[in-house]
């Protein structure tokens, strides 16, 4: 664990990714501090500014007057707890079917493969618009929607390692010892897991934002008055010819938010030296 | 082998069969129907409305109609488009869409495999370096963040490329949406080239080519290329939805006809029929995809070809 | 007269990136004669094999090969891929340890075979596979025209071996390094490889190179013998000289592990303690000094050179201060 983590830092590219990302979370969390402007406000006098750090708009206004810049933080900060809620219920998912599925074994183990498989094949991005337009357009139910995308490698993976697990000394020690099954797998399987469950959250969490984004981009996601980068992103792109800025700003923000989890993911796998499949 | 061919399709049907089956119920549960966004009707209308579309009937039956009329082809009339049915809908926007996608799936293959062996060959060089920071750009950035840049780049402030809209043969209008499509698989098929080019050239059978004499070409082509192909193989089927997904925000953003921007717009109107279209459609493609990948995973690899 | 390979002085190198360079090979020098069998012995670290994977152009992972080598007067270490590849694989050919992995998984054994006649004879593929069939036939392949259309993963270990064999043979090399060709074999399948190379040799002029860790195996087909360990020759011999009495401390304890079937029972099978010291060790004295039962002070300061002993046998040479004296060693 020591190990990786001084691989890690050796990683010129991975820590300054790590750098913005907590950047970005600083900013988002803060920054509304410093912004005299709120997201609501709308501005009458300066529609559609363009950015200048001397206005009163460092990053400029929006058709309806409100300010870019407390618009796009606000949105990270969607877009990052939306991202967060998902990838957390998707990882917890994927991890406890995987653990089960894998400790269990035999024909149990086999059927919940089985499920996985045929999961996989569907185009799942589109169940879940299809869902999402069904259920409405609740908030509790985008943060299931959007975790569904990503637990079934997770799962995959948790399995394999499981089994492997599993078959090793000190398990059979501790069932002997008459440990409970659920005990054995909280106390002695799921520390194992942690190496290559780092490693493919990394791949899992950028993955949901994209998805959340993506989502919103549709106006399907975050509903209003919340936006997210994505539905920013939307805005701006109607805005594109006469004030590109609305577009940009948001963009920006999340290229750059995908770009860093993506490097620090990157960074992340080399340091715990797992194969790249 | 063709065994293995009738195994996998006989696999495949009951698989799509769930597919309508779910997706058909599902929209029947959901709250609220497809005429719930007009203003509030009054009730007689409602229900004259209802039964024309056989939505007063019990469920199963509506069920049975439904399938029946899709065994012939017929994906029945669109709640919100009224003058046309689904199967018009797909018949105009599927040609538009299929176009976008090959040629976008067609350059990420084209441009991405050689690129991939290049940076495996020059590993740990500068175009190495350069070509796999690129790649990582290409996955992370959405194309929905990418094509509006581009629009503004190319579009807006060069003038070089329409930004949006489409005329019937034009390549120019197709030039910004298929960049944005191809960029993400793209990247993705260069990292996963690169990454099993290098594991590849660390065989003992490449040792065995290159002793005995043989022209790089020769090794790298004949003897290196097929098994390093492999997970890009494996790649193909998520290469294709991705750039299914991508086609719902590139057609929507730029204008173009084809039925991704149906799907979106099914979508928000709930417009049961032609949804349920789309995602059969959609299913039908990636399951052909993964047929189309497990042969190809047999003629890379003969040891599969006798399982 | 010209030998068919010369080795100068030839090292290789690691940059292992942490520390000091390591070196697998040290300035070793031998030749091979035309149609000589060099036999080379040594124990897996010795530098046996990176010795000829330098020869053949064949090093990675950062390696590097100092020093000249020369194969019918020409230099072929360090030339452009190009120029090498006009003689590695036709007249220079070399056979693997591992034949289950040697061979192109996707690509059928008659392609793998007319390649190499396709590539430097410019034969058509009709002629080529026509020539691979003869060839399989020589190395006593059974059913070889069904052969020609399988895969490599159809084939036993020993077919495939045969099929290296065969490859290498194509184009009529000078010269064959064989690296290990038995080790990964099943015992009876050893000795029908050797068999095989047996009989090739006794019908060309070819020459060839036996690697292996085996003094056995080497015994029964080279003409000289190399002994080699911590990658330099510690001693250089006649194979009948060698076997029947060797000087230096290494070689002896070789054959005395040696297992005879016609010597008295042994309540213990002989074997070396220790191990050899790895590429990264800087050298002082003599590589063996640690393990060697004759070792003396001089020995661990002054590192021996290769040369004839005190009461030389033509050709016989040792790099050892207190070399053994010459023993009888019942065949």
């Amino acid at each position: 664990m020591m190990s990786a983590a001084s691989r890690l830092r050796a990683n010129p590219a991975a820590v300054a990714a790590l750098a913005i990302i907590a950047a970005l979370i600083a900013l988002a969390l803060i920054g509304p501090w410093f912004n005299p402007n709120n997201i609501e406000s709308l501005d009458w006098a300066n529609v559609a500014v363009p950015p200048g750090l001397s206005g009163a708009h460092w990053f400029g206004t929006d058709r309806l007057g409100r300010d870019l810049f407390a618009r796009t933080l606000e949105g990270t900060r969607m877009s990052l707890m939306v991202g967060l809620v998902a990838s957390i219920i998707s990882l917890t998912v994927g991890i406890g079917y995987g653990a089960v599925a894998g400790y269990v074994g035999g024909r149990t183990d086999h059927l919940m493969m089985r499920f996985i498989e045929v999961l996989s094949g569907l185009p799942l991005i589109f169940f879940v618009i299809f869902l999402t337009v069904i259920f409405g357009r609740s908030q509790y139910f985008l943060f299931l929607a959007i975790g569904a995308v990503g637990w079934l490698t997770m799962a995959r993976i948790v399995r394999g390692q499981t089994l492997s697990i599993r078959r090793r000394e000190f398990i059979e020690a501790a069932v002997a010892s008459g440990a409970s099954s659920a005990r054995i797998i909280l106390r002695h399987v799921v520390p194992n897991l942690l190496g290559p469950v780092i490693v493919y959250a990394t791949l899992t969490v950028p993955q949901i934002m994209l998805f959340e984004s993506f989502l919103s981009f549709l106006g399907l996601g975050v509903q209003e008055p919340h936006a997210s980068l994505g539905t920013l992103i939307a805005e701006g792109a109607g805005e594109m010819e006469a004030a590109p800025w609305i577009l940009l700003v948001p963009g920006i923000a999340l290229a750059l938010l995908l770009l860093s989890l993506n490097i620090l993911g990157d960074g992340l796998r080399d340091a715990f030296d797992v194969q790249e499949r | 082998m063709n065994l293995y061919l009738l195994k996998r399709l006989a696999g495949a049907l009951p698989t799509l069969f769930i597919i309508i089956t779910a997706a058909f119920f599902l929209i029947r549960v959901a709250p609220g129907g497809p005429f719930d966004q007009e203003q509030a009707l009054p009730p007689e209308i409602m229900a004259n409305l209802e039964a024309a579309y056989g939505l007063d009937q019990p469920v199963w039956t509506q069920y049975a109609r439904y399938m029946k009329a899709l065994a012939h082809g017929d994906f029945g009339p669109s709640f919100k488009y009224k003058d046309f049915s689904v199967t018009e809908l797909i018949g105009q926007g599927f040609p538009v869409t299929l176009e976008l996608g090959v040629i976008a799936l067609l350059l990420a293959l084209g441009i991405g495999i050689p690129l991939g062996i290049l940076a495996a060959l020059r590993h740990n060089s500068a175009a190495d370096y350069a070509t796999m920071s690129l790649a990582v750009v290409g996955i992370a950035i959405p194309s929905f963040v990418v094509l509006p840049f581009l629009g503004l780049v190319f579009g807006i402030r060069l003038h070089w490329l329409p930004v949006a809209g489409w005329e019937p043969g034009s390549l120019r209008h197709l030039a910004l949406p298929v960049i944005a499509l191809t960029l993400p698989p793209l990247a993705y098929v260069a990292r996963l080239t690169r990454g099993s080019m290098l594991e590849v050239l660390r065989s003992h059978y490449i040792r065995t080519a290159l002793a005995k004499g043989l022209p790089l070409g020769t090794v790298i082509l004949r003897h290196a290329l097929r098994p390093a192909l492999m997970p890009v193989a494996s790649y193909l089927a998520p290469a294709v939805a991705s750039i299914m997904t991508g086609s719902l925000v590139v057609e929507s953003i730029a204008g173009l006809p084809g039925i991704g921007r149906y799907l979106v717009q099914g979508a928000l109107n709930r417009d049961y029929t032609l949804v349920m279209g789309m995602v059969i459609i959609y299913s039908t493609l990636l399951i052909v995809m993964g047929l189309v990948v497990d042969l190809l995973y047999a003629w890379l690899d003969p040891r599969i070809r006798f399982e | 007269m010209t030998a068919t390979l010369a080795i100068e002085n030839v090292s290789v190198h690691f940059d292992a990136g942490d520390g000091p360079r390591r070196a697998a090979v040290r300035e070793v020098s031998l030749a091979v004669a035309p149609a000589e069998c060099v036999g080379i012995v040594g124990e897996s670290g010795s530098g046996k094999t990176q010795l000829f994977m330098a020869v053949m152009g064949l090093l990675r992972g950062g390696a590097r090969g100092s020093g000249a080598v020369r194969f019918e007067g020409r230099d072929i270490l360090g030339v452009p891929r190009r120029d090498l590849n006009r003689v590695r694989g036709s007249k220079l050919t070399m056979i693997f340890q591992d034949p289950m992995t040697s061979l192109t998984p996707h690509l059928k054994i008659g392609v793998q075979l007319a390649e190499t006649l396709v590539s430097h004879a410019g034969l058509s593929w009709q002629e080529a596979e026509r020539a691979a069939l003869q060839m399989l036939e020589r190395v006593r392949v059974p059913e070889a025209q069904r052969r020609l259309r399988q895969y490599p993963h159809e084939l036993s270990g020993g077919m495939r071996q045969r099929v290296m064999i065969a490859m290498s043979l194509l184009c009529e090399p000078s010269l064959l390094i064989a690296d290990e060709p038995t080790t990964a074999l099943d015992v009876t399948v050893q000795a029908q490889i050797m068999d095989v190379l047996r009989a090739v040799r006794a019908a060309s002029r070819m020459a060839m190179v036996l690697i292996s860790h085996d003094l056995g195996v080497v015994a029964g087909l080279a003409d000289r013998i190399l002994v080699m360990y911590a990658g330099r020759v510690v001693e250089s011999a006649a194979a009948g000289d060698l076997l029947a009495g060797a000087a230096h401390p290494y070689t002896a304890e070789l054959l005395k592990c040696v297992p005879n079937l016609w010597g008295p029972r042994l309540a213990r099978m002989p074997s070396l303690a220790g191990s050899p010291p790895d590429a990264k060790t800087a050298e002082r004295g003599c590589a063996f000094a640690p393990r060697c039962p004759r070792a003396a002070e001089r020995c661990r300061v002054e590192r021996p050179l290769l040369r004839a002993p005190e009461a030389p046998t033509r050709g016989h040479e040792v790099a050892c201060h207190y070399p053994v004296a010459a023993t009888a060693v019942t065949a």
